[in-house]
Parts: structure tokens; C-alpha cells; sequence
């Protein structure tokens, strides 16, 4: 009897565990190289995903995503992470955004939302702005500013969804 | 143990069903939203010239509430203004508390249609850029309707129709012109791909190709009630449809990138242009090159009367259709950014641009431990190459354009190198320098002086970590010119105790000005508190006059003194 009641929570927890996935909102924005990406589609194959608002204009958005570079290596390795840098450049600053990502060899995937049609559906008022994606589309932690020292914040966050 | 095997596993198959069923009939409802508030107290100040409005106080608020449920979005905002503070509504655009923005939309991978009110772009905003920009007061949100078809991989068909909100008086105040525009975009790799697919070839060719093409075009066109247009002694009718087309072209091959793009709008008299029939025409090229470690930039533009508006007795920020950006770099220094920030004029202008980003490699001699950035800019504009017209000729035509070349009047040079460097886990240095040529009959940020100003400008920033707690932020910026207000120091001193506290204090000091009483020192000092996605700060003390950017469109900020609060959170 005790064995029938176990396997039974065990098939039950397995239907709550496929239950809904939550989705980030969908909008088309391109990347570096002219490919259109559907916001609505990210996925990390059950990975944490780190979206941050940036801008080449923002300096404590660039402090952000260069400390976040010489972190990047380890934080992979150990939860699997990816970063996605959303650049909310509009016409007058996005064709630098190629050359300056270029030029500190960011590894990240970047994407160019100039007409912040991205943002406006997340609700970034301000950047920098940076959201920590769970493996099944949650949004768990979010972040709207940029002072040395709250990479670790978000290093506490990630270990705890890993 | 055979019946409870059985049992159980029908168990499993419903509990499998049953979660199927929910995936397929039951999307999940998502609710996300946002809201700012900025309370500001004014008091009397006669050293700098400090703006007191009546109520002496002033609020600016907006929430915006989206709703997502599988394929439909819904959003509403609600806007208070009780006033707006200083220097925000111009023209008096913004009043009242009510709901500024609502919609409602369904998207599939096919199709994607919205109602209400939507923001759009147009490749890059040449024919058609509504945006919202509210730290600028800037919103020209159309309220009508927009479709997005995507009918196979590579084509991308918008279209869009609606009026374009002009005011905000306790509720959306739209003008009566009626906007309309479509846009088609091509990626022809995909679409070569999308071919092949259809046919079942597997056969390798240009989709995979190194060499990515897009092509794009647009045609925007606005209606407005006509009239007749006195000039002298002739009368002449106000076209009551304006149309403006545009072709674009990217190409991108490995770390190489060129963008094309030509627009031209038909005659279009409007106070903007003096109420001339001219035809209005801009070309734009872009080309970069990047790969690790380095990238350069350059681009070209001539932009003559392409100025867009929903109405045309309107100007500054009202009911603009279109978006014509300069091309010098966006500043963020305080008196780089504030005091002379240059914008494209209506009338248009001739102008060009190249950057280099550069990074010197960590474990060398220059480059140190860590690597060192260093950015050089350089941006020119002038007016365009034209010749006035003469006699009645002029009363309709104003002026004939020559060449894509530089006119005689010199509207901007702007020169500027940076150069970063971590000196060390806890130190890190950057310091720019800046030249700059600036015409103020062109671009009137100050009414002391009229004619081309010689600027130089210095800015050191140091960050020092002291620990993983504890950080300080420090600038120190000058800025030397014989003209208009003379020199200018600022100090900024930011002290962070993270993950929380915010302390910062900036004094600004005209100490060179030629008047003595205008030697004024502005020192603001704010507290600040963030918790995640919410931010709290309050301030006090002078804010200086000056003009406030983004995206190159600016607003003039008068000077005032008093109390300020901001809050702002994402839900």
C-alpha cells in the first residue's frame, strides 16, 4: 500500500513539474547581424537566462556588462547561465553598438530593441535594467541600477536557481 | 500487485492528460506593469533666476498595467499631472490625471494585430517613428490600428493607420489628421531559404551565405483638412495629402556592415519650413567594422526639409511623424551632455561621423592588468549646400539645393577621446577630453550669446572600491570658453553602500563668467534607496538650467531650487 501511495505522488509531482511555463512577451527584435529574434521564444534549455538592459550612452549599464564579462566564464560553468544584453540604442547611437560590443569582446548574445518595444512589455523605466530568468520562464529577480559590488547579489540569486 | 499496476498507471495517463489539457486549452495569465512618480517643490531664488510656478509644487506619475493570456495583450496607462513639473509640458501638452495609453492585441507567428493606441518604427525612423519617451515628455503614440503580417521566413509586411496623440488633458487628445503607412522588410537569405524548403531542395546556396542582404521600403502619408496659403499676392492651396517614401538596404558580410537609405516626401508647406512647396529628400549611409578587440564607425547624412508632422501649424515636440536624429555622440557628462548639446535642425543639414573603439590588450606594456579602452569620435554638420531663390520664385521655393555637399554655415564640430583603465581590483580611471565648435544662432540652447562658440572640456572619472560593500564614484569636469556663459567646473562625489544605499552631491560653479553676480555655485545633494526593481530617491538643492537629451531630442530645463522625490518600480 505504502509503495502504491509513493508511486502515486511520484506520477503526480511529474504532471505539477510539466505544468504551465511562464513566458517573457513577445516581441520581434534583431541581433547584431540582421537576424530577427522572437523575445517570446528565448530559451536556455531549462537554464537560467540573465536579460539586461543596456545602452553605449549608459556608463553604469557598460560597468555592468564588462564586470559581468570577466565573471561570465565561471558562472556558466558552474549554473549554466546565458546573458542576453538588450541594447534600447535608438537610431542616433545603434550603429555603434556593433563596434563598441566588438571592441571589449563581450561573448554575449546582444540584441537591438531601438524603438524599446521590448522594454516598454517588461516594464524597464530606466537603465540599467537586469532580469533573472528561471529554467521555465519566471522571472525571480530583477535589478534597476548599477553600483560595483551588485554582481554578487545576483551571483547569491543564480546559485539559488541552479 | 497486477491490479494495483493497472491502477496506477491509469493514474499516470490522467495525471499525463490532464496536463496536456492544460497546455492546450488553458493559457496561463501573466500581469506586468511599471510606475513612476516625480514630486518637485519649488522655492524663490533670485541669484539663479529660479522658476516658481503658482502651486509651488509639481507631479508627474504614469502606471502602466499589461496583462498577457496566451495570444492576446491588453494594456492601459494612467498619466497624472497635478502640474506637470518644470519645463515638461511645453505648450501645456501635458495636464490632468486620466488614462493616456490603452490597447489591445493578438499575436501569432503569422499575424500580429493591435488596436488603440501602438508605437511603431520604420527601419530607422526616417518615414515613421512613434515612441515614448517619458523622462523627455515625448509621446506620439498613434490610436488606430497597425498589422504585422510575417506570411513566410524573411518578409516581414507592417501597416499601420490611426491619429497621433497630441495632448494629454485628463485624457488622450489627438490631432484630427489621420496618419497612414506600410512597410516591408526582406530578408532574402531567409527567404531564399524559405524557397528551398518549399521545393525540397537541400542543396547549399545564398541562405547560408556569408553575405546577408535585407531590403526594405516604407511610404507614410498623412491627411490634413487643407486651406489656401496667402503669400504676397499670390494664393496657393495647402496640399491636404503629404506623402513621404523611403528605401533602405543592410548588408553584412562577416565583421563588415554598410546601411543605405534614401527617403523623399513631397511638397509639404508647414511652419517648420517656412511654408514652402519644396520636395524633401535625405540620404543616410552608414558602414562599420568590428571584430575582437576593435571597431570603427562612420556614416554620412544629408537631410534637406524632412521635417514630418501631423499638423502643420505645429512644432518643438508636437505630433512629429518621423525621427531625424544627429549624428554626433550622445554625451552623458554633465557639461558635455547639458550646456550645448547639438540636434538636427528642422530645416535639415549636411553632416558626418567616425568613431574608433579600441582596446589595448590586458598584460601589456600600455594596456596594464586588465586592458585598456580607448574611443576616439569625431563629428561634423553644416548647413546644406543651397541658394536662396530670388522674387516670387522664393515666396514658393525658398531656396535650390546644389549638391550633397557642405553649405557655408558651420553648425557643429565635435571632437572627443576617452580612454579607460582598471588600474586595480579596486581602482579604475576614465578621462575624457572634448573640442567643441558650436553654433547657437542654429541650435538656441542660450540666449547670452548668439554665433559660433569655441569650447574645450575636460572630465576625470575614478571609481574606488573599497570593498565589496563599500564604493565611491568621483568626477571632476571643466570646461573653458570665451563665450556665452564662460567657465564651468563640476564635481560629482557618489558613495554606494551596496546592495542598497545611494549618497550623491554635484556642485556646478560658472566660476569664469564675465558678470560677477553670475559666478553662481549650483549644488544639489540626493539619498537614495533601491530595493530590486524599486527605486526611491529624494533630493534637494539648485538645478541649473540647462538642456536635457535623449536621443537627441532635448528640452529646455529652467533653473530652480527645492525639494525633489522620485520612486519607481516594475511589478
Amino acid at each position: 500500500m505504502k509503495k502504491f501511495f509513493a508511486l502515486l505522488a511520484l506520477a503526480l509531482s511529474i504532471s505539477i513539474a510539466n505544468a504551465q511555463v511562464a513566458k517573457l512577451p513577445s516581441v520581434q527584435l534583431k541581433d547584431m547581424e540582421g537576424n530577427t529574434v522572437d523575445t517570446g521564444k528565448l530559451n536556455n534549455d531549462g537554464k537560467p537566462i540573465i536579460i539586461s538592459f543596456w545602452a553605449t550612452w549608459c556608463s553604469p549599464c557598460k560597468k555592468e556588462l564588462n564586470n559581468y564579462a570577466e565573471l561570465y566564464d565561471k558562472w556558466q560553468k558552474e549554473t549554466g547561465v546565458k546573458i542576453i544584453a538588450v541594447s534600447i540604442d535608438d537610431q542616433r547611437s545603434v550603429t555603434r553598438v556593433a563596434p563598441y560590443v566588438n571592441s571589449v569582446s563581450w561573448d554575449y548574445q546582444v540584441l537591438l530593441d531601438s524603438n524599446k518595444q521590448f522594454a516598454l512589455a517588461l516594464g524597464v523605466n530606466n537603465v540599467p535594467h537586469t532580469f533573472l530568468v528561471d529554467g521555465k520562464g519566471n522571472i525571480v529577480w530583477q535589478h534597476n541600477n548599477y553600483s560595483e559590488g551588485d554582481e554578487e547579489e545576483l551571483y547569491e540569486e543564480l546559485l539559488k536557481i541552479k | 500487485m497486477k491490479a494495483r499496476v493497472i491502477l496506477l498507471s491509469f493514474v499516470c495517463l490522467l495525471s499525463i492528460q490532464y496536463t496536456k489539457a492544460q497546455e492546450n486549452n488553458a493559457p496561463q495569465g501573466q500581469l506586468r506593469g511599471n510606475f513612476q512618480l516625480l514630486w518637485q517643490q519649488y522655492t524663490e531664488d533670485s541669484t539663479i533666476g529660479a522658476v516658481v510656478p503658482p502651486p509651488k509644487t509639481a507631479l508627474n506619475a504614469f502606471g502602466n498595467f499589461t496583462y498577457t493570456y496566451g495570444k492576446f495583450t491588453g494594456g492601459v496607462r494612467f498619466e497624472s499631472y497635478l502640474d506637470a513639473i518644470q519645463g515638461y509640458s511645453v505648450g501645456a501638452r501635458y495636464k490632468g490625471t486620466g488614462i493616456g495609453n490603452r490597447y489591445a492585441q493578438y499575436k501569432t507567428d503569422l499575424l500580429d494585430i493591435t488596436v488603440g493606441n501602438f508605437y511603431e518604427q520604420f527601419g530607422s525612423g526616417l518615414a515613421l517613428r512613434t515612441y515614448w519617451e517619458p523622462n523627455l515628455g515625448i509621446d506620439n503614440a498613434l490610436d488606430g490600428a497597425r498589422v504585422v503580417l510575417t506570411p513566410f521566413a524573411g518578409a516581414t509586411l507592417k501597416a499601420i493607420y490611426g491619429h497621433q496623440r497630441l495632448a494629454f488633458d485628463s485624457r488622450i487628445v489627438n490631432s484630427e489628421s489621420i496618419v497612414r503607412g506600410a512597410d516591408a522588410e526582406f530578408n532574402i537569405n531567409d527567404i531564399v531559404g524559405a524557397i528551398k524548403t518549399a521545393n525540397r531542395d537541400t542543396s547549399s546556396g545564398f541562405e547560408s551565405s556569408k553575405l546577408k542582404v535585407i531590403l526594405g521600403g516604407s511610404y507614410v502619408s498623412k491627411y490634413e483638412q487643407g486651406g489656401i496659403l496667402e503669400v504676397d499676392s499670390l494664393l496657393l492651396a495647402f496640399p491636404q495629402n503629404v506623402g513621404l517614401m523611403s528605401g533602405r538596404a543592410n548588408v553584412y558580410y562577416g565583421p563588415f556592415s554598410i546601411y543605405l537609405e534614401y527617403a523623399h516626401k513631397v511638397n509639404d508647406p508647414s511652419k517648420d519650413n517656412g511654408y514652402i512647396y519644396n520636395k524633401g529628400e535625405a540620404f543616410f549611409a552608414n558602414a562599420s567594422f568590428s571584430k575582437k578587440g576593435f571597431g570603427i564607425n562612420a556614416a554620412a547624412k544629408m537631410i534637406d526639409n524632412l521635417s514630418f508632422r501631423s499638423n502643420r501649424d505645429l512644432s518643438l515636440f508636437d505630433v512629429p511623424i518621423n525621427f531625424n536624429p544627429a549624428l554626433t555622440k550622445q554625451h552623458t557628462y554633465n557639461l558635455a551632455a547639458t550646456l550645448y548639446p547639438y540636434a538636427t535642425p528642422l530645416a535639415g543639414e549636411v553632416s558626418y561621423m567616425a568613431e574608433v573603439f579600441y582596446t589595448i590588450k590586458k598584460g601589456t606594456a600600455l594596456g596594464g592588468e586588465y586592458g585598456t579602452n580607448i574611443t576616439v569620435n569625431y563629428a561634423a554638420a553644416n548647413s546644406p549646400d543651397v541658394t536662396p531663390l530670388e522674387g516670387r520664385e522664393s515666396l514658393i521655393n525658398g531656396y535650390r539645393r546644389n549638391s550633397l555637399g557642405f553649405g557655408d554655415d558651420k553648425y557643429v564640430r565635435d571632437f572627443n577621446v576617452e580612454i579607460k583603465k582598471k588600474l586595480s581590483k579596486k581602482l579604475s580611471l576614465a578621462a575624457t577630453y572634448y573640442y567643441l565648435e558650436f553654433n547657437t544662432l542654429i541650435t538656441p540652447v542660450t540666449n547670452d550669446f548668439k554665433g559660433l562658440l569655441f569650447a574645450d572640456i575636460q572630465v576625470l572619472e575614478v571609481n574606488y572600491k573599497v570593498d565589496s560593500k563599500n564604493n565611491f564614484h568621483i568626477e571632476l569636469q571643466a570646461m573653458q570658453t570665451e563665450q556665452d556663459k564662460g567657465d564651468w567646473a563640476t564635481a560629482l562625489v557618489e558613495y554606494t553602500y551596496s546592495p542598497h544605499w545611494n549618497f550623491a552631491i554635484i556642485n556646478q560653479y560658472n566660476y569664469g563668467n564675465s558678470k560677477e553676480d553670475k559666478r553662481i555655485m549650483y549644488l544639489f545633494g540626493t539619498v537614495g534607496y533601491i530595493n530590486g526593481p524599486t527605486r526611491i530617491s529624494v533630493g534637494y538643492g539648485k538645478r541649473r538650467e540647462g538642456v536635457f537629451c535623449i536621443g537627441g531630442v532635448c528640452r529646455a530645463v529652467p533653473a530652480t531650487n527645492g525639494f525633489e522625490l522620485s520612486i519607481t518600480s516594475t511589478f
